[in-house]
């Protein structure tokens, strides 16, 4: 039924060897065209195999191993080959071409991916995943991503949904079968731990959910102070570490990002705060509105002080909008004679590091701090198992403030049945997480669990 | 020549035979039994969570079931009246003499009917289509529309321990050849089975062993149109009582001995899920100490007790020991054993959403036949049937109820959609939209319909029509209205314990607190209009949230309800759908892409594939 795709399953450019895919129906037999070596179409499934891709005249293009996966054991759930050649450009896209000539078409972007999920190979969750996986850049994502391959937040969201069928599926029995006294009434007296408990729950997800976040977005960290303050020096410090992460290519957000910064295997996309550049003799040239705006947007703020400098009133103002932002500040020039008075400086004095870039002191104690702040230190360890994408967020969040209608609803009395119908909803929504609800599984619960009829 | 054959005389029987006729059309009714017409062979009520809302659907629409209980009953209460509107139910204890006698009546009285006692074996049918009814002895009848509603009776067989003989609940014959047949002409036959429990002589219980279950002492009608016909503190209670320990253990001894736990071994028949045998409840259940029963009495007229929740297949020698363990049954008289029964019914995806069968023209089927069981699906499945068959035959379309309109909707489209793998039976569970779906709004909901196929008369909706005019009157009254809070009106807050108004609020208002009711605040002022309408107003405005949430829902559906896919669609050509979807499809064949969801086997992923091919292919989404 569905056509053969192809495409180059590793990034482009040179590396040691490439991975062309070809997933459908026609895979084993379209290789097997151009491949001389074993007839790939009598071969057992799993193997690999040794050979050599040839064009038309019979010319060996390049020297490769080929695996044969047949149905339904593999990625798509369709029969699969993947080619192993060696990595250069013209070799993979002439091996790619032919594939292409001889009846395979282009996979578009995420194709194989969807073809797995279209064919009950893998839910919602983990398609979602599998793009994650493919993006990955830190261990920790990797293994994040894996988890939700593995199924693992989907049974996390099942367990959600299992409380709460429990409770639809007695107050349903209430409901169906008013006569018999043997049966428990959930009343809202009963209901209002139950329903605490999965409010914890759904917030306590949440949470991990947002360090789930972090792990696959970054954080987006800014460096905000006057001008020559040091603010360059500290960010080419800062990438000076980790140079092979640095890239000049937009990031994941909207921002431009002037380098990645990687602290315990955490991104920190560190915003371009070139934008502020200023003149060098106008006081205002900090651009406070510029700077404000960033200050907004960023998940960290490095604030920047001189030491030989005395407080100003542009940064005074900037100082009130810290409140509710993780930020450090950050003073530097320490090798120089004190001007500031830190007296000023209504901090917590925790959050204060005294730096001297130029004798690359301090660096370390702002990397721990930052550990500190994000609990880095605790997620590396972890299960990293946890939404991570956006949309299952919104949707849990959303679930969240349901939860609440519903305790204030069991607050002003509302019957019982009336709150069924709402913890239903949230119940529904919630298997829109990861693709599976179904009101026959509400049906079987009921009369597994109770013991009813003439 | 007839217009419409129903055959079989149940409860679909009934109401089919009954709307036909009305409709205006040459109706014949075929029973293998007058005496049988209408006949409750299991339970002894009508009624019950959801099924009460279905009569009173069925009364909405211009059926009979409500009105022949309303005369016949011999109690009735109003189930979870503790809880909302949404899941209020009527309940009444039938009387197994009087209502088929009445129900008989109500048919008599039908010029355009003619009730015939013969055993149908075989159908008529040219072209696939159907022509009319051949019976036992060869005759043949025409019409131009037949109506199966034959109950448990194609193929019945009735299981007591070792036991099998064909024959149906009341020991008449069954109708052995009409199912091969339906199986020759395509149906897919499953077979089935339920249970009934054992009657007991009402003279030889003791009753102040067991508790008293009376009627409500408020007067209650299933029907829109008739007054209450009864009398309060006639009405005849129910009483209730446990199994035992030693119940339990005879159960367990001699589990070998019923029929469905291995003294027969040829049990091909599914068992309805909520409606286990009591050696079911006993081995599924092991850790309850006891299971409730309850004491049902079948009529004014003889002393038979219906023992309900003590369903089974054991021999009549062990049925004999487990009664007399109950309490209250130590001397009981056992007047009829329990019994299973095993019938064919034909698979209801083989249905149209107007019960016409996809496999022959112009034949419906309704009731147990399509895999439900209970009186009242059975009623509304006949009704619907009746109505159909004859919208059909005047070149009309059918009425097809949605499921955000009736639990009629929702269990027909149950049935065609999901099929079944049990005897069917309703529940508010099975009803997304339950709080649109109330006892209270029957009429509301459906009676325009029913004037619309003729079966309500303009009397009727013109009753309705001047209950909707004050409704929205009173409800604009407690809009103006004010309360004015006196020291009288504030100690009567503070007495029970209610916030005070802190200055003159509408009724409305005050209404929309959960605690105060309008018989509350009656006490400081009489409101206007009847006790319907203040009941309709209060719902409206204690619920308004939550109904205009169930409102919102409902829209959404009927937004997928809209997109229609066309007849001809040719499900093999859709790529990309995973093959057990397809097949689903392919059997089914949903009419809307809102029938497409609801179907098991088919994800979300397969209808997104399905919408965009339809997009394609026939260049229409909305």
């Amino acid at each position: 039924m569905n056509d053969t795709i192809c495409a180059i399953a590793t990034s482009q450019g040179v590396g040691a060897i490439a991975i062309i895919r070809v997933s459908g129906e026609e895979s084993i037999s379209i290789v097997n065209k151009i491949f001389k070596g074993k007839d790939l179409e009598q071969v057992a499934t799993h193997t690999i195999n040794y050979g050599h891709i040839v064009n038309d005249n019979n010319e060996v293009i390049d020297e490769v191993l080929v695996s044969v996966m047949k149905a339904p054991r593999t990625f798509t759930a369709e029969d699969t080959v993947e080619i192993n050649t060696h990595g250069g450009i013209a070799p993979t896209n002439k091996v790619l071409e032919l594939l292409l000539e001889s009846g395979c078409r282009m996979a578009e972007p995420g194709e194989f991916t969807k073809r797995a999920f279209l064919n009950g190979r893998i839910d919602l969750l983990e398609a979602e995943a599998v793009m994650d996986m493919i993006n990955a850049k830190t261990d920790v994502q990797r293994k994040m991503a894996a988890n939700q391959i593995g199924g693992k937040t989907s049974s996390l969201i099942n367990e959600l949904r299992d409380d709460m069928v429990q409770i639809i599926s007695n107050i349903n029995v209430n409901i169906d079968y008013p006569e018999y006294d043997d049966v428990d009434i959930i009343t809202n007296d009963v209901l209002v731990p139950k329903i605490t408990k999965l409010k914890d729950k759904i917030l306590k997800i949440l949470k991990e959910s947002e360090n789930g976040k972090m792990i696959k977005e970054g954080i987006k960290t800014s460096i905000i102070g006057r001008p020559n303050v040091g603010k360059s020096s500290l960010l080419n410090n800062l990438l000076e570490e980790d140079k092979a992460i640095v890239t000049d290519i937009a990031g994941t957000t909207r921002d431009i990002v002037e380098g990645q910064i990687r602290i315990n295997g955490i991104v920190l996309n560190m915003i371009d705060t070139a934008g502020i550049r200023e003149t060098e003799d106008k006081i205002e040239a900090i651009g406070v509105e510029k700077s404000k705006k960033i200050m907004e947007e960023s998940d960290l703020i490095l604030f920047m002080l001189n030491n030989n400098e005395p407080l100003t009133d542009d940064i005074k103002e900037l100082f009130t909008k810290l409140e509710n932002k993780k930020y450090l500040v950050l003073i530097n020039k320490n090798d120089l004679e004190t001007v500031l008075n830190r007296e000023e400086l209504d901090i917590d004095k925790d959050k204060i590091i005294d730096l001297s870039i130029l004798e690359n002191k301090g660096i370390d104690e702002l990397k721990n701090k930052i550990v500190e702040m994000f609990h880095m230190d605790e997620i590396e360890t972890k299960d990293p198992t946890y939404l991570s994408n956006a949309r299952s967020i919104s949707i849990l969040r959303n679930c969240l403030k349901r939860v609440e209608d519903v305790e204030s609803a069991l607050e002003n009395n509302m019957p019982i049945d009336m709150i069924e119908l709402d913890i239903k909803n949230i119940w529904e929504e919630l298997g829109t997480i990861n693709g599976s609800s179904y009101e026959d599984e509400l049906l079987d619960e009921m009369f597994s669990r109770f013991c009813l009829g003439k | 020549m007839y217009e419409i054959i129903v055959v079989g005389g149940g409860h679909a029987g009934c109401e089919a035979a009954h709307a036909a006729a009305v409709k205006g059309h040459k109706t014949l009714l075929v029973t293998s039994n007058i005496k049988n017409i209408a006949d409750m062979p299991c339970n002894p009520h009508i009624g019950g969570s959801a099924k009460g809302i279905v009569v009173r659907e069925i009364d909405a629409l211009g059926g009979v079931m409500g009105k022949v209980a309303d005369k016949t009953h011999l109690q009735i209460k109003m189930l979870n009246s503790a809880k909302g509107p949404a899941v209020q139910s009527l309940r009444a204890q039938g009387d197994k003499i009087a209502y088929p006698k009445e129900m008989l009546n109500e048919l008599n009285s039908l010029e355009n009917l003619e009730i015939r006692e013969a055993m149908v074996e075989d159908l008529i049918v040219e072209d696939n289509k159907v022509k009319g009814i051949i019976l036992e002895d060869g005759e043949k009848i025409e019409s131009q529309a037949v109506i199966l509603t034959t109950g448990t009776y194609l193929k019945a067989d009735i299981l007591v321990g070792n036991t099998r003989t064909r024959q149906g609940p009341h020991g008449e014959k069954p109708s052995n050849h009409l199912s091969d047949k339906l199986k020759e002409y395509g149906f897919t036959i499953k077979r089935l089975k339920t249970g009934t429990p054992q009657r007991i002589d009402r003279n030889s219980i003791d009753f102040s062993k067991t508790k008293v279950e009376p009627g409500d002492d408020k007067y209650l009608t299933f029907s829109f149109d008739l007054e209450p016909q009864y009398k309060i503190e006639d009405q005849i209670p129910c009483h209730l009582t446990y199994t035992t320990e030693e119940t339990h253990r005879i159960i367990r001894e001699n589990l070998n001995k019923s029929s469905m736990y291995g003294a027969l071994d040829d049990i091909e028949g599914i068992g309805p899920r909520y409606c286990p045998s009591i050696e079911d409840k006993v081995v599924r259940f092991s850790d309850k100490e006891r299971h409730q029963l309850f004491i049902e009495p079948e009529s004014r007229y003889y002393d038979d007790m219906y023992l309900q929740g003590f369903s089974t297949s054991m021999p009549p020698e062990v049925q004999e020991q487990m009664v007399h363990s109950l309490p209250g049954f130590e001397n009981a008289k056992i007047l009829k054993y329990g019994y299973a029964i095993e019938y064919d019914a034909i698979y209801p995806t083989q249905l149209k959403n107007s019960l016409e069968t996809k496999v022959l023209e112009n034949l419906f089927t309704a009731g147990q036949i399509n895999g439900t069981s209970g009186y009242e699906e059975a009623a509304c499945q006949g009704l619907m049937a009746g109505i159909n068959a004859s919208l059909k035959l005047e070149g009309r379309e059918p009425l097809v109820l949605k499921r955000n309109e009736a639990y009629i909707g929702v269990l027909i489209d149950d049935l065609i959609t999901k099929g079944i793998r049990d005897p069917y039976r309703l529940l508010t569970s099975r009803a997304e939209f339950r709080l649109l779906l109330r006892s209270d709004n029957a009429d509301q909901r459906l009676r325009r319909y029913g004037y619309d196929v003729g079966l309500i008369s303009n009397e009727q909706l013109e009753r309705l029509n001047t209950k909707e005019r004050e409704i929205q009157e009173l409800l604009e009254w407690t809009r103006n209205q004010k309360l004015k809070v006196t020291k009288e009106v504030e100690e009567e807050f503070v007495k029970r314990n209610y916030q005070v108004p802190a200055a003159t609020l509408t009724y409305e208002q005050l209404l929309k607190r959960p605690e105060i009711t309008i018989e509350f605040l009656e006490q400081f002022e009489k409101f206007p209009y009847s006790d319907e309408i203040k009941e309709q107003v209060e719902i409206y405005l204690k619920y308004e949230g939550y109904i205009a949430k169930s409102y919102k829902e409902a829209e959404k559906l009927l937004k997928l309800e809209k997109k229609q896919i066309p007849a001809d669609i040719d499900y093999d050509k859709v790529s990309n759908i995973a093959s057990e979807a397809r097949q689903k499809l392919k059997e089914v064949r949903p009419t809307t892409i809102a029938q497409a969801i609801r179907i098991s086997g088919v994800n979300p992923s397969d209808i997104s594939i399905l919408s965009v091919y339809l997009k394609r292919e026939y260049g229409k989404d909305e």
